[in-house]
């Protein structure tokens, strides 16, 4: 560990150019005021910068490592996708200034919902929701509302398949609905008898990912939607894996009602070590008036056309609002630079791509023995290998694998995720990395493998060349340490 | 092929290694009837030179107005060295620190911005951050009926001073819950709760008040807290974080201070970009710790028994307990807080407080001169930090069109929240005098 920007700090100590010089009288009555100071550092500029310049070294991240970290889409994020968001009229517009002073703004906002569209096939994008998770709460919010409007109250069952994502059954929870848990058949697709026998007059809807977290299509989807359809349900698209698809099959074709995107991850923004996301929802013609505001419209004045917001009064059966202003504009801002230097054919190299280099890597993983949880099936742009026999056999697990490639300046790939697969490693390596990298990502895999096997190495230590070792999880659990206390 | 850095010789090699002619075949297993040809409405790619141009003629389009606007969001100098490190590549392209031992850059900083943050509103413990304030609130009621085991009502009571917008997403996030939000009655006088006024015996499970209020005024938020006790409720704050160098923490508002705190993190460092990224900040009394969503970072140690960083508390959220998980959140906002962090390191609580300080004597500036126009006076009396609520004898919005033609945006419109016709000010620290008085004067013109 580094010692803390607490411990550097020395009282007097500031970094004096980042305050006004002068700064006046208060007047505030005394009841209002704090009569201490909060304990924040007291260290120079160079300090600070030092500092976290320093514990920034500490990370892996997409620029410095391969991160295969699967169903997270950790694509090289272009520079000029950040330095354009930041122009200082960008960076520095009021989320309430008038649309007068925002034209820039909303002219690229509108194109990017434009452009979403047409690559789900949806008839309405909302940009609003700030996450992957709020696009869920937005969407299964709508199906409550259509369902509501429609006076079908009795509808609020959510079928999630045993794959989702863990955000899928928890936001049906915060919609106040119940959770209808589907298995898996064995080759990867939903099981449909399974979905036959949960469907029925209180089903809402089903979330489904495609491809799924499994790494593979849905190959039965169309018949899913027509059966979910004639129960009265909705479709939601977890749109966690759209660049597997993105220009090659839309959502909306697949008669899906209502989608999410993850931005961060199919559009490159920023994953920023946890955040922010960016979910934007898209809907098909029945979920239209329940969208989130705001949304941008085209608006004509004296004609002229000009841009604006749409909000309580232009969609009145809206599920309402679910950020302070418009959601995380700047990444939004991110994502369409990125559309726009991709272009229309650069998107479907991108699902190409993507696809090559997932199959490739599997394909090889394979035959350097590894076995894949789905053999017999394409990999869309991730896929899934099992070590149950390495960790029956050698006591090589999941864990064990993800820690030694850390090692081997690899980030480790997603692991024990799906929950359905024992000792998987969930790989993406995406589009934006070369076959070198892959090859050599393969040949990590198959030496840590061999030296377990040959040698008799055990893992259970690793990592040794990272900034700490194994950390004990069950400490930092029971003995609750989440601040720098100095007495 | 921008990013894509296959050879036409890679692309043969790995389609012979799969066993595949096309990358086409690589999509076979999807139905051939749901396979589009091509995008239509997406346009052809534009070079990083076109895109920077485009983009550069949008920017001016928008230009740089001189903003007295707040209502939420606020505009403050930040440091070149927070964006400068914040967007270095091993932090910006970074993920949630899964793998402790390769991210403890992400953990420590995060670690560092929890101490920060719990200091400033003087409560136990912090989370990893959430979206966004609004949100935030959201999220804090949610934690409300779920730590305040004793009271079913699902009864959320709203001082008149909370940003009436958070509380539409609340009820937009939250609704569907069982949880309902009622507004507690105004003074008209001073904007904030009519005390007098208060309702008994409702059985709310917590009780939000948000110091400066939105309108700008100064709550008797000890006495509000206590009477949200009295009746059983957490007591939950919403602060703006930038006050708290000088005003009280929430953390010791009443006689046992606020069970949680929250609000909108952006006056730290994060820019005002159109509304987002932001953060939303949580922090809460040590024994609610396990009923608080979102990501939390704790300080263990490794098998050399050396000190070092880790996700924790895990067990609450939704990759473990999925349906039962506290919320379904997922990402905190780690870009924003890393920036959050380096701004407060680098201007320290008294760099804070001058801030403040500087706020507030800029806004006392712009109100005495906007108040000796005929037409203009306070709305409410009484004490404020860096904005002010004022009654205009006319509509607001001509008078802002006609600032706006001139570059000068002269504040928010508060008439449809304040029920006649009412604009809120704010001059934070990045004015000059000459900034305020020739907004005075744009005004005096306008009302002319």
């Amino acid at each position: 560990m580094s010692e803390l920007i607490f411990e550097k700090s020395r009282g007097g100590r500031r970094a004096f150019a980042q305050a006004p010089v002068e700064a006046g009288s208060l007047s505030i009555p005394e009841q209002f005021l704090r009569d201490d100071q909060p304990r924040l550092p007291e260290a120079s500029e160079l300090q600070t910068v030092r500092h976290y310049t320093r514990l920034s070294q500490k990370n892996f991240s997409i620029d410095t490592q391969f991160y295969p970290l699967g169903s997270c889409t950790m694509k090289y994020n272009p520079r000029a996708c950040n330095a354009l968001a930041l122009l200082p009229e960008f960076a520095g517009r009021h989320p309430l200034g008038p649309v007068t002073h925002g034209q820039g703004f909303l002219t690229c906002m509108y194109e990017l919902q434009e452009m979403l569209k047409d690559v789900t096939g949806m008839k309405g994008v909302s940009l609003t929701p700030m996450a992957g998770a709020q696009g869920e709460l937005a969407g299964v919010a709508m199906i409550k509302a259509y369902h509501d409007a429609r006076g079908d109250t009795e509808r609020d069952e959510i079928i999630v398949p045993d794959a989702a994502h863990g955000t899928n059954p928890a936001t049906a929870t915060m919609c106040g609905c119940t959770v209808k848990e589907i298995p898996t058949g064995p080759d990867g697709d939903v099981d449909m008898d399974a979905l036959k026998a949960v469907l029925g007059p209180k089903t809402a809807g089903i979330m489904l990912t495609n491809p799924s977290t499994l790494g593979v299509f849905e190959r039965h989807i169309t018949v899913i939607a027509e059966m979910v359809h004639d129960a009265g349900g909705l479709l939601y698209y977890d749109g966690a894996n759209l660049n597997a698809i993105l220009g090659k099959v839309r959502p909306g074709d697949m008669d899906f009602d209502v989608i999410h995107m993850n931005l961060h991850k199919t559009f490159s923004t920023p994953h920023g070590g946890g955040g922010p996301g960016s979910g934007a929802v898209g809907v098909n013609q029945r979920l239209l008036p329940f969208m989130p505001i705001p949304v941008v419209t085209q608006r004509e004045k004296d004609g002229e056309t000009f841009f604006d917001w749409a909000a309580e009064d232009d969609i009145p059966q809206s599920i309402g609002r679910l950020s302070g202003f418009m959601g995380n504009s700047g990444v939004l801002l991110r994502a369409y630079v990125y559309m726009r230097m991709l272009g229309r054919d650069g998107m479907e190299r991108v699902a190409e791509f993507a696809t090559l280099n997932a199959n490739y890597l599997m394909v090889r993983l394979r035959d350097a023995g590894f076995e894949l949880a789905f053999p017999e099936r394409r990999a869309s742009h991730e896929f899934i290998i099992t070590l149950k026999h390495e960790a029956k056999d050698y006591s090589l697990t999941a864990m064990d694998v993800a820690k030694a490639l850390l090692d081997k300046n690899y980030h480790a790939p997603t692991t024990y995720f799906p929950l359905l697969v024992p000792e998987c490693l969930l790989i993406e390596p995406t589009e934006t990395e070369s076959k070198e990298t892959l090859d050599n990502f393969v040949a990590a895999m198959i030496d840590i493998v061999r030296a377990a096997k040959e040698d008799g190495v055990q893992y259970k230590d690793a990592p040794y060349k990272m900034p700490v070792r194994r950390l004990d999880d069950v400490k930092a659990a029971r003995e609750l340490n989440l601040r720098y206390d100095p007495e | 092929m921008p990013f894509i850095p296959h050879t036409e010789k890679d692309t043969r090699e790995m389609l012979a290694a799969i066993g595949a002619k096309s990358t086409e075949d690589l999509f076979d297993e999807i139905p051939a009837e749901l396979r589009i040809d091509h995008l239509h409405e997406v346009p052809e790619a534009l070079s990083e030179m076109e895109i920077s141009r485009l983009m550069r003629d949008r920017a001016a389009m928008d230009g740089s107005p001189l903003c007295f606007i707040g209502a939420g969001a606020y505009e403050h100098h930040i440091p070149t060295a927070v964006w400068d490190i914040a967007t270095r590549g091993e932090y910006y392209s970074a993920y949630t620190p899964y793998q402790a031992e390769a991210s403890q850059g992400t953990l420590q900083t995060i670690y560092e911005y929890q101490t920060m943050i719990t200091e400033l509103t003087g409560l136990d413990v912090s989370n990893a951050s959430l979206y966004d304030g609004a949100s935030g609130l959201a999220e804090a009621a949610l934690m409300a009926v779920r730590a305040n085991r004793r009271v079913k009502s699902g009864l959320v009571l709203l001082a008149p001073g909370v940003n009436p917008v958070y509380e539409h997403v609340a009820e937009a996030i939250a609704g569907s819950q069982g949880l309902t939000f009622e507004w507690l009655p105004v003074d008209a006088t001073t904007g904030n709760v009519a005390f007098e006024q208060l309702p008994e015996g409702r059985n709310p499970v917590a009780v939000v008040m948000q110091q400066p209020t939105f309108p700008g005024t100064l709550e008797d938020v000890d006495r509000l807290t206590d009477w949200a006790h009295a009746e059983g409720a957490f007591a939950v704050g919403i602060a703006n974080p930038i006050t708290l160098a000088l005003l009280k923490a929430p953390g010791n508002w009443g006689e046992l201070g606020v069970d949680i705190a929250c609000g909108e993190g952006q006056p730290l460092g994060v820019p005002l970009s159109s509304g987002g990224p932001y953060f939303g900040y949580m922090t809460c009394k040590q024994k609610h710790v396990r009923q608080m969503p979102g990501r939390i970072v704790g300080r263990t140690v490794d098998l050399d028994g050396n000190p070092g960083f880790t996700l924790t508390l895990q067990a609450r959220e939704q990759h473990i307990r999925r349906s039962k998980a506290t919320s379904n959140i997922c990402t905190n906002q780690g870009l924003m807080v890393t920036a959050a962090t380096i701004y407060m390191s680098l201007l320290g609580a008294e760099g804070i407080a001058q801030v403040g300080r500087k706020s507030h004597e800029n806004t006392t500036r712009l109100v005495d001169g906007l108040c000796a126009i005929d037409g203009i006076e306070r709305l409410y009396e009484g004490p404020y930090f860096h904005e002010v609520a004022l009654r205009f004898d006319r509509p607001v919005a001509p008078v802002l069109d006609t600032l706006a033609a001139k570059n000068i945006l002269g504040g928010f419109d508060l008439s449809d929240s304040a029920g006649t016709d009412a604009l809120l000010v704010c001059a934070t620290e990045t004015k000059t005098d000459a900034d305020i008085d020739a907004c005075i004067a744009a005004f005096a013109e306008a009302m002319g």
